[in-house]
């Protein structure tokens, strides 16, 4: 019954936490002011960018799935594990590897210098689309090499005895496998890139690169028009909730795709050799070289790293602590398959909507700027949410399952069970729970923007902050720490989660 | 005495009936076809499924309603019955402090006993992983012996090993089940296992659990249910 009641509670919670700030949204969006004519722009723009970002990824995840499934080569587990890297990689660390890579003064601009080529230009609608194809293109690959995956070794085989032309066994094999798994990533991807604010902030912006939600952001901190903030929050909030429900509905059961490193016999791959190791080395340079610049640029920069940094980064750590231990107090009561539900909540609402709600709730009581930090842990807290259920859900289902009897006849109490029994079985998925999260609130480049005075800056805000400073090698210094700081925080999570854990 | 009065249970669609009384400290086979209701007679008695009608009652008390951790009622599964990631000791312990506090002197010389009596002395301290199925299944029985409630339910627990060392187990559970003057009811499909071990036999057949016969008796002279479901020994 206490188990029940502390349940009751973290639902009550989670509702009003999320329901009260759209409530403040919708009560304050019924004013006089209406949205000035750039704002339809914006919901163009969003829609438009997410259907490319989608597209893209989707499209350039086939081969590389393709290839990752019929080949196998040294290094391949790897390079599948760094697949999920992305999911951890603070946005602004991203933007600035890119930049670095295709910038003005990036790499490939300097190869086609030389070349006498065109110079490209990052900034703009290609440039948000780019970077919304750096994260979700490893997404869409993992959930297309789970399809595949999934094929039963079989079906191969008898492909190959049957002596099947390379197009009939495309058609009877893999075609209904892409539409299986395309139609849900390509919804999945596409929902991910409508609430996309960090990287509309720092490649986007002007009145053709605006999504919504950088329009919310604009609203409340240029034009300080709270009610028009509120009517682009509705309409974010409308946007979610619509592209939410269609993509739960098209993507029944595909899931996020976890990569497994299993290797189905394949008889199809040997004459592709070639084309694969092409698609593989494009598809790894694509994701790797960014990264590498962020380093090979950040160390000299970390000499520069100067007080406002490191007191930035103190935040940053505070608020990412805060929003682990908050999110694993709302997500282990909530661990069922109903509250894995009620979380999908959570998911549809995005973090401006929430931040421009709570910001107008807390309006009437605090100064809201002094309330940046709690409110920033409390949204990244909710925003992780949904993926720390989907993590411990299951396993904290099967661990009821297991032991529910023998738990009654021992006459187990409500504690020890939860001492020496659940939380004990559920520390490796707990860990990994707990590191995505403090990574993901450690690299939020979002709700803080909102809130934040000079005194408030979290470590992602900071580098933001520097860029438009044009300090770029301060700014690449702090993003290096900050890359290595959420990557320390997901491993030493996820490490102490497996640690002496036994089966 | 275990009463079960014209007691439902609701299974596949249809309903198992059973009536029948067994005496303390009885050892009971539970014999019958896979799928005819042998688990779900112990899930009534341990109180893991709610019947829809009839009484269950022990001695004096109706435990029709009474949750499964209020029953006087130890329980071996099929498998999962000892928590894998603690230690033989420490799951014994639970059995002596349901709140997983640590066990006292007395409490800590009362499980070493217990392990002594299975053949496991010295090995507390391994976790149950480390054990071969044999010695799991005594860590469980060592901490059955400590639970000490008057109703023993084995739900096939040794289905899992070879012939010689299931007959150790049998004798070891006859052993248990002395000591304690359980009443202790052992489900299984080898009618062997109920010479061996049971004074009477409960047949689960045709939606009904039937009342229980003397096992020698049972065996000598199978009802028509029984036969057809030994068949096969017919033959030879």
């Amino acid at each position: 019954m206490a188990a029940r009641l502390v349940a009751i509670t973290a639902a009550l919670a989670l509702a009003c936490l999320t329901l009260g700030p759209v409530l403040a949204v919708l009560l304050r969006a019924d004013g006089v002011t209406r949205l000035a004519p750039g704002d339809w722009q914006a919901l163009r723009f969003t829609l438009w960018q997410a259907v490319l970002s989608a597209a893209f990824s989707v499209l350039c995840a086939v081969p590389v799935a393709r290839a990752l499934a019929r080949q196998s080569f040294p290094g391949r587990g790897l390079l599948v594990a760094l697949m999920g890297a992305p999911f951890i990689l603070p946005v602004i660390v991203a933007v600035m590897g890119l930049i670095a890579v295709f910038g003005q003064a990036g790499l490939l601009n300097d190869g086609l210098r030389a070349l006498g080529g065109p110079a490209l230009d990052i900034y703009g609608l290609h440039g948000v689309v780019l970077a919304h194809v750096f994260f979700n293109l490893p997404l869409a690959t993992r959930m297309l090499l789970q399809g595949w995956l999934a094929i039963p070794a079989e079906r191969f085989r008898l492909a190959a005895s049957l002596g099947l032309t390379r197009r009939a066994q495309f058609r009877l094999i893999e075609l209904p496998l892409l539409r299986r798994v395309l139609p849900g990533a390509f919804a999945v991807i596409f929902v991910i890139c409508l609430t996309s604010f960090a990287v509309a902030l720092t490649l986007g912006g002007g009145p053709r690169a605006t999504t919504v939600e950088l329009a919310i952001y604009q609203a409340m901190r240029f034009d300080f028009d709270l009610g028009r903030a509120a009517l682009l929050a509705l309409m974010q909030l409308g946007l979610g909730l619509a592209a939410g429900i269609v993509a739960l509905t098209v993507s029944q059961g595909s899931g996020f795709g976890i990569g497994r490193d299993r290797i189905v016999p394949r008889w199809d791959g040997r004459g592709r050799r070639g084309v694969d190791a092409c698609v593989i080395v494009l598809a790894a340079a694509f994701l790797l070289v960014p990264l590498a610049m962020v380093v090979l640029r950040g160390l000299p920069g970390l000499a520069l790293l100067g007080a406002d940094t490191a007191r930035a980064a103190g935040h940053s750590l505070a608020v990412a602590l805060a929003s682990t231990a908050l999110c694993l107090a709302w997500a282990l009561p909530l661990a069922t398959r109903r509250g894995e539900l009620l979380a999908l909540m959570a998911i549809a609402i995005s973090p401006l909507v929430l931040g421009a709600g709570l910001f107008l709730m807390l309006r009437s009581f605090v100064n809201p700027f002094s309330m940046a930090l709690p409110v920033t842990a409390l949204v990244n807290a909710l925003m992780a949410l949904p993926f720390a259920l989907r993590i411990l859900s299951t396993e904290a289902e099967a661990v009821r399952a297991d032991f529910s009897r023998l738990r009654a006849t021992l006459r187990l109490t409500q504690a020890a069970w939860l001492r020496l029994v659940f939380l004990p079985r559920l520390r490796r998925p707990i860990g990994f729970a707990a590191g995505l999260t403090a990574a993901l609130a450690m690299g939020d480049l979002g709700v803080i923007a909102l809130f934040a005075d000079p005194d408030r800056a979290t470590l992602p805000l900071q580098v933001y902050r520097l860029m438009g400073a044009y300090q770029m090698q301060a700014a690449a210094g702090a993003a290096l720490l900050l890359l290595a700081l959420s990557f320390a925080l997901f491993w030493l999570f996820d490490r102490g989660g497996r640690v002496n854990a036994e089966a | 005495m275990l009463r079960l009065e014209d007691v439902a249970v609701p299974m596949d669609g249809r309903a198992l009936r059973m009536d029948l009384r067994l005496q303390a400290g009885a050892r009971i086979a539970v014999l019958g076809p896979s799928g005819a209701g042998k688990s779900t007679l112990l899930d009534v008695i341990a109180g893991f499924r709610p019947v829809t009608a009839g009484r269950v009652a022990w001695k004096d008390n109706d435990l029709t309603a009474a949750p499964p951790e209020a029953r006087p009622v130890s329980i071996l599964f099929q498998d999962g019955n000892l928590f894998p990631h603690l230690s033989v000791a420490r799951n014994l312990g639970l059995a002596l402090r349901p709140d997983g506090a640590r066990p006292d002197t007395t409490g800590r010389a009362r499980i070493d006993a217990a392990l002594s009596e299975v053949g496991l002395a010295g090995m507390g301290d391994r976790r149950p992983g480390t054990l071969s199925g044999g010695q799991q299944s005594r860590a469980a029985l060592a901490r059955v012996l400590l639970q000490d409630r008057p109703v023993l339910l084995l739900d096939e627990p040794f289905s899992a090993l070879g012939p010689a060392l299931k007959v150790e187990m049998l004798d070891l559970v006859r052993q248990v089940a002395d000591r304690l003057s359980a009443l202790t009811l052992l489900v299984t499909h080898d009618p062997g296992d109920a010479l061996r071990f049971a004074d009477e036999v409960v047949l689960v057949a045709d939606g009904q659990v039937h009342a229980p016969v003397p096992a020698a008796q049972m065996m000598a002279d199978p009802p028509a249910a029984l036969r057809a479901y030994l068949g096969a020994q017919d033959s030879d």
